[in-house]
């Protein structure tokens, strides 16, 4: 419906009166054409945002699709036990190996250091924010941690590279500081802030009655914040640590600078026991697609072995989402403040 | 003292140790912020003058300037933005005014979390995979950003949404009452008053972009290339794949160490700016706002 002017307006009132004549009636077949024209103009809107609201949806199955899409020619090829299991990860040689093993344990490793690092270091800080801090201190920290986020992670490897490489290489004695564990130093402070900003956000999100409760009880603060809000908050707390987790999983610059990238498997043996160590060069498998995608020829079995790297990558972080996704949305509306 | 006062003065001292020791936690990840900002620019700051930054790069990126990454840069993030944020927009408006509770929703922001969770480095797998191999875009500007406006789409998405919700319900009840279609009400009342929120989200949508370095590295980003890219297919030089190269693939990486710290301090300059940018603007919209 066009802006009402005078003229719409006194056809209104026409139409109001009862209908005399034609000139009347004519009237009102162009209001109901009118209005039928702009219904049915709604109704195209509507749908088109629709599409476009489900473009997310498609987006995902899309990437889904085209991944497994690629990784099946590779599938055909190699045995997913050899993918699995082989220690001999060669794809370019004439003498090709699948074998991603190492590149596996590699990410495995890394990531558990990164998390045994950060978990804590990140709880407490969330815990600090959320129950201890003033509230001006709150409004300051909440906007740099943001900016911590928001770091390019190229920088972070610049500065494992530059610095925390040789301070490692230091410390142990080491001819080259870039090994798992200074990968893992990164990944942990890149898995700092979203940690801490959905687990304070969890402890916020606590109602006030329980904290109030246990005060008028004769708790302390430090109390409230360990037998009550902790454990309170303990789902939303869980969720922010695996998302945080797939943050450190599929983080790839910074990694691929810091930890050394050897395709060794990253296991020492002590007694004849292989165990796994974070004190020598390793790969992850993000670092690996970055490595070599950029210039392997597209259509080889290569290719479409790194696609089922991809997919693993996807499928890893897909099932974090959603369980975390799960975890915090019962977790609002269990401490639903009402 | 009786005890009960004793005890008290224990657990009060408790309390001050313990909190005390999570604040030592919130002190490092602070500190270690700002020490990082610190080494770059200190190690940086003297390298970077007039020449450095609209030079090309000679004598085998020993010399010279990042010219060519800077408008690389530039490039790809203005693209990634022209094609995602109008894109993102519809659907927070479709998320935010038209869609109603449902199973479909639910299953559209769990989607759009789960985009957001998606390794950077897949994307640029599926960018590879999709743009450049299969559609036969190669690997060139368009590719880059088509990867990277779909991985900032789920950014945009919830920046704008949470722009929608900021507009009070009272505004459309009362463009409704006046007869207003729904369209009319959202494009004449909703639009004006979250159009600013939506910018800022956008801006930090863009300087995430800006930093990216995985997705380009697959999808079009080049090592060395004197020329600036002149159309959608060419390749392009990008920043951080610059910094990349000069830290890890250099022959002399000592030599160019003060250029990488430069480059470094520049694209953390470009991308915080973009950043304080948003955060100033945001807060002059709530001063402004009256409702």
């Amino acid at each position: 419906m066009a802006k009402l002017d005078e003229a719409d307006f006194y056809k209104i009132q026409v139409q109001k009166q009862p209908a005399v004549g034609t000139s009347s009636r004519k009237m009102q077949d162009d209001l109901t054409q009118q209005s039928i024209k702009s219904n049915l103009g709604n109704f195209i809107l509507e749908k088109f945002f629709l599409i476009c609201g489900m473009l997310s949806i498609f987006v995902l199955l899309l990437i889904l699709y085209f991944l497994l899409k690629n990784s099946w020619p590779a599938l055909q090829e190699v045995r997913i036990s050899e993918f699995i299991f082989g220690q001999r990860w060669m794809p370019s040689s004439p003498n090709p190996g699948f074998g991603a093993l190492p590149l596996i344990l590699g990410s495995i490793i890394i990531t558990v250091g990164a998390l045994l690092m950060a978990v804590p270091w990140s709880l407490a800080a969330a815990v600090y924010l959320g129950e201890a801090a003033p509230r001006l201190i709150r409004e300051i920290l909440k906007p740099v941690i943001e900016v911590l986020e928001i770091f390019p992670s190229v920088v972070l490897g610049f500065i494992a590279l530059v610095v925390v490489g040789p301070f490692i290489a230091r410390v142990f004695n080491l001819s080259s500081g870039l090994i798992g564990l200074t990968g893992a130093i990164v990944l942990a402070i890149m898995a700092l802030p979203t940690i801490i900003s959905i687990s304070e956000d969890a402890l916020n999100s606590v109602p006030k009655d329980y904290k109030e409760a246990a005060i008028a009880l004769g708790a302390t603060n430090w109390e409230t914040a360990r037998y009550v809000s902790i454990p309170a908050a303990s789902s939303g707390i869980v969720a922010a640590v695996m998302l945080g987790f797939g943050r450190v999983v599929g983080e790839t610059m910074a990694v691929l600078m810091a930890a050394g990238n050897a395709l060794d498997m990253p296991l020492k043996e002590i007694l004849n026991i292989p165990v796994p160590t974070l004190m020598q060069s390793m790969r992850t498998l993000t670092a690996t697609i970055a490595i070599e995608a950029s210039d392997v020829p597209w259509g080889s079995t290569h290719y479409h072995a790194l696609f089922v790297i991809g997919v693993v990558l996807f499928v890893i972080t897909f099932l974090v989402n959603l369980v975390s996704d799960i975890m915090l949305s019962r977790f609002q509306e269990v401490n639903r403040n009402d | 003292m009786t005890e009960m006062e004793r005890n008290l003065r224990n657990k009060k001292i408790a309390e001050k140790v313990y909190f005390s020791m999570c604040g030592l936690f919130m002190i490092l990840t602070i500190a270690v912020l700002f020490w990082i900002l610190y080494d770059v620019a200190s190690k940086g700051y003297s390298t970077i003058n007039w020449t450095f930054l609209t030079d090309r790069p000679r004598e085998q990126m020993t010399a010279g300037g990042i010219w060519p990454a800077i408008v690389g840069t530039f490039y790809v993030a203005s693209l990634t933005i022209i094609i995602s944020v109008p894109v993102g927009i519809t659907s927070a408006i479709y998320l935010n005014e038209y869609a109603s509770k449902g199973t479909l929703v639910r299953v559209i922001r769990l989607s759009i979390r789960n985009l957001s969770g998606v390794p950077s480095i897949v994307y640029g797998l599926f960018g590879l995979g999709l743009f450049a191999a299969t559609l036969g875009l190669g690997t060139s500007l368009i590719s880059a950003a088509l990867t990277l406006s779909i991985m900032s789409l789920p950014w945009v998405i919830t920046a704008s949404e949470e722009a929608l919700k900021a507009v009070p319900q009272s505004f459309r009840e009362g463009g409704l009452a006046l007869g207003a279609t729904k369209w009319q009400m959202i494009r004449q009342l909703v639009l004006p008053n979250a159009i600013s929120g939506m910018a800022t989200g956008s801006i930090l949508a863009l300087a995430r972009a800006t930093g990216e370095t995985a997705p380009i590295i697959l999808t079009g980003a080049a090592f060395f290339l004197p020329a600036l890219p002149t159309s959608l297919s060419d390749r392009f030089m990008a920043m951080p794949y610059h910094l990349y190269i000069l830290a890890t693939q250099h022959m002399s990486p000592a030599q160019v160490r003060p250029i990488a710290y430069a480059t470094a301090l520049v694209l953390i300059a470009m991308v915080m700016g973009l950043n304080m940018v948003a955060i100033i603007w945001r807060y002059q919209i709530r001063k402004k706002q009256t409702w």
